[in-house]
């Protein structure tokens, strides 16, 4: 952290006398996420991703002297101390911010910087949300200034249940989730979701657990099995995901997990090989997916990448960069107030297909996949498991391909514009 | 039917590995007055260790190993740390404890990193022990029982029958008179707080893998632990026991009924009923189930 | 007619306080620097009110975060409701709802939770505050779930032209009232009820033969630390313009724990310490560094075994040296001792600077400290670190011997000269 600052200062010192002389300029974008605490990992991971995405982008020169440069804030998974770092950052002058855990700290920081662009005109700051998928951003809780590049939970259900109308050998449901605004979200979009395109499927049972307080899911499982469900629909993760499915196979239950964050880090580590063949996930990349037109940049990062973090998991963070760097070119300005303009209702070719960002609400509609974990190819699975995750022995594999219109929803959103 | 068998079962399974967790806790408090507020860290050091043994020499070495290590560390904690703490009072020592549970996680952050480690059941172990009807009952879960009914018996065994569980029920309660008769005090209390981390590290290694091993599973486990001893009685280890019993079957049941108030089922506050619980119990029997000792 | 010497002394160090509260921002300029401050005046609150408990009541509580996050949650309801147009309530005066709320709630709970003492208080305290917790993420209606409540502190009429959006306004303000409630609480303590409470704490037999009822007493005691607790809440809301479950949670509770003891828990004082230093840890060096958590744990341990009276005991145990006038005599020993423990700090930090940077997958391991880089995987630095640890501590441990003597010394001339 010591040798980040001291990069950083002589940076902007650097920076600071080239610009005199060639009026270059560097856009500082600030990433709060957490780097501490339990969840330190989930936001080293982002961190460097998006290092080596800004890496590239400068190295390429599309921004002509423009130089990008990603710095890291730790918000400790606390939305307050979020706030802390928010002013840091406004202290430093940084302009732009990004951040996608939790979707609480995104709440927190949503608010925060709409009342800081309300007070202060002319420096306004742009948030780039990069995961945090609670639907009330880009709906009610909508604003000028933030652009989602994660599909929300109720796009996400919106895929999930598309692909269950194919799915026949499906009859019985039952909804698991965590008890806070995701889970009850999941759980609400799936009710209506469910109900509206396979109104044959029954919904056997909807339970709610507090949050990353279970240890023994065997009495969920047992009454799972009890409800005769033969597949299992939730928003879990962490911990409250990987020990649902060690549970469920200890008891021998044979259902289909259908999630959203089975693949997330640390959890096919845990669930080992109980979630062979099981475990769906909705997600817009993996590493094994047809017509990879991203499979030598995900190579390529794996070769830099660090020890703790070797897969490349968040596409739409190289389609966020992606898209920020042309409508910085766009705009031909890094002021946030033209480069938000010229991003809002882009359309850019995603390595897995065109990609919108919607203008009314500043959501990104993207293609979305359906895919099962399975027991890597080195391991006696299918020839096309090629690569696993995280060292797990699982891999990942198209089950199902969700075009980008499938997923969109409409918005209640009522955007100000400056 | 079958159900209620499940249930029952798990609930009891649950309940004899908080039990595991307590004891340990128990026995410290009963002994030497101070609630080691680190006692889950000793558990989460247990998880890890064996996860570490385990990975070089297998399961079995570890089950052994892990929690002879974790003794010798509540015992280098209690040499040099607790004690001098002790002439500073309890609530010094208590704090000591508290403190050092922080350290201990940051030291777990530090050699294993963040995220679960992969500590996996060993495959002898895992599997289906016995059809009920419908469902399996895996071994995994029997093997808990086992070593949690084996672990209550040995301890009764040596604090009744052993000379030195004599010495150490003695030292319980007139510890100058057993010093004044040559045995050595302090060793005992060494001893007896290693053997209170020994035994949530041999908690640790038995849930470690049927849970997932990552470092927030001390403060997972911390605060039901409390209230399991609060409930059972300060100081009494059968208390401890039905206590742990009753709070893993209230636990397993309130999740499968479906009853509701107000909106809210009791399946969404299974987690919460145990401090519920501790709270009733302390308005209208405030000395727990069998508590011998005042706090 | 009553005759009180003027206590100037007294008189002194509370219009000092008073000058340091409206003068910090002019020497701590900038964005973050403020914010710091605010929360420190927020901290200093609730450390005093959680020391009504510990330090003078003698009631160990691991849940205190309840009474102040409950009260928060109240002051942002209310904000909320004044925002759009319920009523109005002057904004300087919201403190003052969150006060009562948490006051309600200490009533509320102090009634289960005093009716026992010690050690099973402490546990019943940490089983309510889990309770609440749990309970927060439950009823998303009230406690607004993970995301918590956010309010906007601009509301209707400035207050006097005072609208309270800039931080500065907001700094004052939390320095007032924290002004205002640490006079409070040093007046409680100067009263029937709190030197009663100091009886309860020392020896509760005995009071009850005076004829209190020490559960009484106690709950008393909770009652009103539940409302300083309160306020201080609701100046965090007012700050941070958001409530959300860490306010009640067991590490809010658990920090002010280690606030207060840091600083001191047997003097009024020492809180205020406590949680200067520990704003500062939290906060600023969490900036600079990883491990800020590893240096928080190890300086409280250590407090708990040297210095279990806290930074304010270190403090108070010069005056009489010094009133002696023999304090000079300590000025080598002290510097010496300082010199080496600043030794075995650069040692120390080193190596833990070093494991956190290895143990940081994909950060490199080439780590500058005052300029000199060097790489965590060679030898080389571990070695040299480890030697400089090990000179300072043993270079400290004869110091330190050094310094036993010489205060051994010193106190026992003073005690003869007593005589």
């Amino acid at each position: 952290m010591i040798q980040r600052m001291i990069g950083a200062a002589a940076f902007a010192a650097a920076a600071a006398v080239v610009s005199v002389a060639a009026q270059a300029q560097t856009v500082k974008v600030a990433y709060i996420d957490p780097l501490s605490g339990p969840f330190a990992n989930v936001g080293e991971q982002g961190l460097a991703e998006f290092r080596f995405a800004v890496e590239r982008i400068n190295k390429s020169g599309r921004l002509g002297k423009v130089k990008l440069e990603v710095i890291g804030f730790d918000n400790k998974v606390s939305p307050q101390e979020a706030l802390n770092q928010l002013k840091r950052v406004i202290d430093q002058d940084i302009r732009y911010i990004t951040q996608g855990n939790s979707s609480a700290v995104a709440g927190a920081l949503l608010e925060a910087v709409n009342r800081h662009n309300e007070r202060n005109p002319g420096k306004e700051i742009l948030y780039l949300n990069y995961a945090a998928v609670d639907p009330a951003y880009t709906n009610d809780k909508c604003s000028f200034w933030h652009f989602r590049f994660d599909a929300n939970a109720d796009m996400k259900m919106e895929s999930l249940t598309t692909w269950m109308t194919g799915q026949k050998n499906i009859k019985k449901v039952y909804l698991l989730n965590q008890d806070y605004s995701f889970g009850h979200a999941v759980k609400k979009a799936a009710r209506e979701m469910v109900n509206r395109k396979r109104p044959d499927i029954q919904i056997v049972g909807d339970d709610l657990h507090p949050l990353g307080k279970v240890t023994d899911f065997a009495p969920y499982v047992a009454k799972i099995k009890a409800s005769g469900a033969d597949s299992v629909i939730t928003g879990n993760w962490g911990n409250d995901m990987s020990l649902l499915v060690k549970a469920g196979r200890d008891a021998g239950l044979d259902v289909t997990w259908l999630t959203y964050y089975a693949g997330g880090l640390g959890t096919p580590t845990a669930m080992g090989d109980a979630a062979a063949g099981k475990v769906k996930i909705i997600a817009e990349y993996h590493s094994n997916v047809e017509n990879n037109k991203a499979a030598k940049w995900d190579a390529d990062y794996r070769k830099q990448a660090p020890k703790g973090n070797p897969d490349f998991y968040f596409l739409r963070g190289k389609i966020m960069w992606d898209m920020f760097a042309t409508a910085i070119v766009q705009a031909k300005s890094v002021e946030t107030k033209a480069v938000a303009l010229a991003l809002e209702g882009m359309r850019h070719e995603g390595e897995l297909g065109e990609v919108e960002m919607r203008k009314s609400d500043h959501q990104l509609i993207q293609p979305l996949y359906m895919l099962t974990l399975v027991k890597s190819a080195a391991r006696g699975g299918p020839k096309h498991a090629k690569i696993d995750m995280e060292g797990s022995g699982l891999a990942p594999i198209t089950e199902a391909r969700l075009e980008a219109y499938t997923s969109a929803q409409p918005t209640s959103c009522q955007m100000k514009r400056p | 039917m079958e159900f209620f068998l499940v249930q029952s079962l798990n609930g009891i399974s649950y309940g004899l590995l908080l039990f595991m967790l307590s004891s340990g806790l128990t026995l410290v408090f009963s002994l030497m007055g101070v609630l080691n507020f680190a006692h889950a860290s000793f558990y989460m050091l247990g998880a890890y260790l064996a996860f570490q043994v385990s990975t070089r020499v297998g399961f079995w070495p570890a089950l052994v190993l892990a929690p002879v290590l974790v003794g010798a560390i509540g015992m280098l904690v209690e040499r040099w740390g607790l004690r001098q703490v002790h002439r500073h009072g309890h609530v010094a020592e208590l704090l000591f404890t508290f403190g050092l549970a922080y350290l201990i996680e940051e030291a777990v952050h530090l050699i294993w990193g963040r995220s679960a480690v992969d500590y996996r059941v060993p495959a002898e172990l895992d599997g289906p022990l016995f059809q009920i009807i419908g469902s399996q009952y895996p071994i995994y879960r029997g093997f808990m029982m086992l070593v949690s009914v084996a672990m209550l018996v040995s301890i009764w065994l040596a604090l009744t029958r052993t000379r030195i569980g004599l010495v150490i029920q003695a030292a319980l309660s007139h510890p100058q008179t057993v010093e004044a008769l040559g045995h050595n005090v302090p060793r005992v209390f060494m001893l007896v707080f290693g053997g209170g981390a020994a035994l949530a590290g041999l908690a640790g290694v038995i849930g470690g893998n049927a849970f997932v091993t990552e470092p927030g599973m001390a403060a997972a486990v911390g605060p039901i632990i409390f209230v399991i001893v609060v409930v059972g009685g300060m100081g009494s280890l059968a208390g401890a026991f039905i206590a742990s019993l009753l709070i893993g079957c209230m636990q397993t049941f309130a999740v499968s009924l479906d009853w509701s108030l107000a909106g809210i089922s009791i399946a969404q506050v299974a987690p919460v009923l145990p401090y519920l619980l501790m709270v009733l119990l302390l308005i209208f029997r405030p000395k727990g189930l069998m508590g011998t000792r005042e706090g | 007619m009553k005759y009180a010497p003027l206590n100037l002394g007294r008189w002194i160090l509370w219009s000092a306080t008073a000058l340091l509260f409206l003068a910090a921002p002019q020497v701590f300029k900038g964005g973050f620097a403020l914010t710091m401050l605010t929360q420190m005046g927020t901290l200093i609150l609730f450390a005093l009110s959680y020391n009504m408990l510990l330090g003078q009541g003698g009631m160990l509580s691991f849940g205190h975060a309840v009474y102040s996050g409950l009260g928060a949650y109240v002051t942002v309801h209310v904000l909320n409701l004044m925002g759009k147009g319920a009523f109005y309530v002057p904004v300087p005066l919201l403190p003052l709802v969150g006060g009562l709320a948490g006051l309600f709630f200490g009533v509320l709970f102090g009634y289960v939770t005093t009716k026992r003492a010690g050690t099973t208080f402490a546990l019943i305290s940490l089983g309510v505050g889990e309770m609440v917790f749990a309970c927060v993420l439950m009823f998303p209606g009230f406690f607004g779930g993970e995301a918590g409540i956010s309010t906007n502190r601009v509301v209707g009429k400035p207050f006097l032209g005072v609208s309270f959006g800039p931080a500065i306004q907001v700094y004052y303000l939390v320095a007032v009232w924290c002004f205002l409630g640490m006079a409070a609480m040093f007046a409680l303590t100067q009263t029937p009820l709190g030197r009663m409470a100091n009886a309860v704490r020392d020896n509760p037999e005995r009071a009850e033969f005076v004829g209190y009822n020490t559960q009484h007493v106690r709950f008393l005691q909770l009652v009103l630390s539940s409302f300083f607790a309160g306020v201080s809440g609701a100046l965090s809301c007012l700050n941070f313009e958001i409530v959300s479950a860490e306010n009640v949670s067991a590490i809010r509770s658990g920090g002010v724990l280690l606030a207060t003891f840091i600083g001191g828990v047997p003097f009024f004082f020492g809180p205020i310490l406590g949680a200067i230093v520990f704003v500062f840890f939290i906060v600023a060096l969490s900036g600079f560094t990883k491990a800020w958590l590893l240096y928080l744990g190890l300086f409280f341990v250590l407090m708990v075994v040297y210095a279990p009276g806290g930074m304010a005991s270190l403090i108070l145990m010069q005056f009489p040296v010094m009133r002696a006038g023999r304090w000079r005599e300590l000025l080598v020993p002290y510097a010496l001792a300082a010199l080496a423990a600043l030794v075995a700090l650069a040692g120390l930090i080193g190596l833990v600077e070093m494991v956190y940077r290895l143990s940081e997958q994909g950060a490199s391991t080439v780590l500058t400290l005052l300029g000199i880089s060097f790489d965590a995987r060679s030898a080389p630095p571990w070695l040299a670190f480890a030697a400089v640890l090990g000179a300072g501590l043993a270079a400290l441990r004869s110091a330190a011997r050094r310094v036993g003597e010489r205060w051994g010394a010193i106190q026992l001339e003073l005690q003869a000269k007593a005589q």
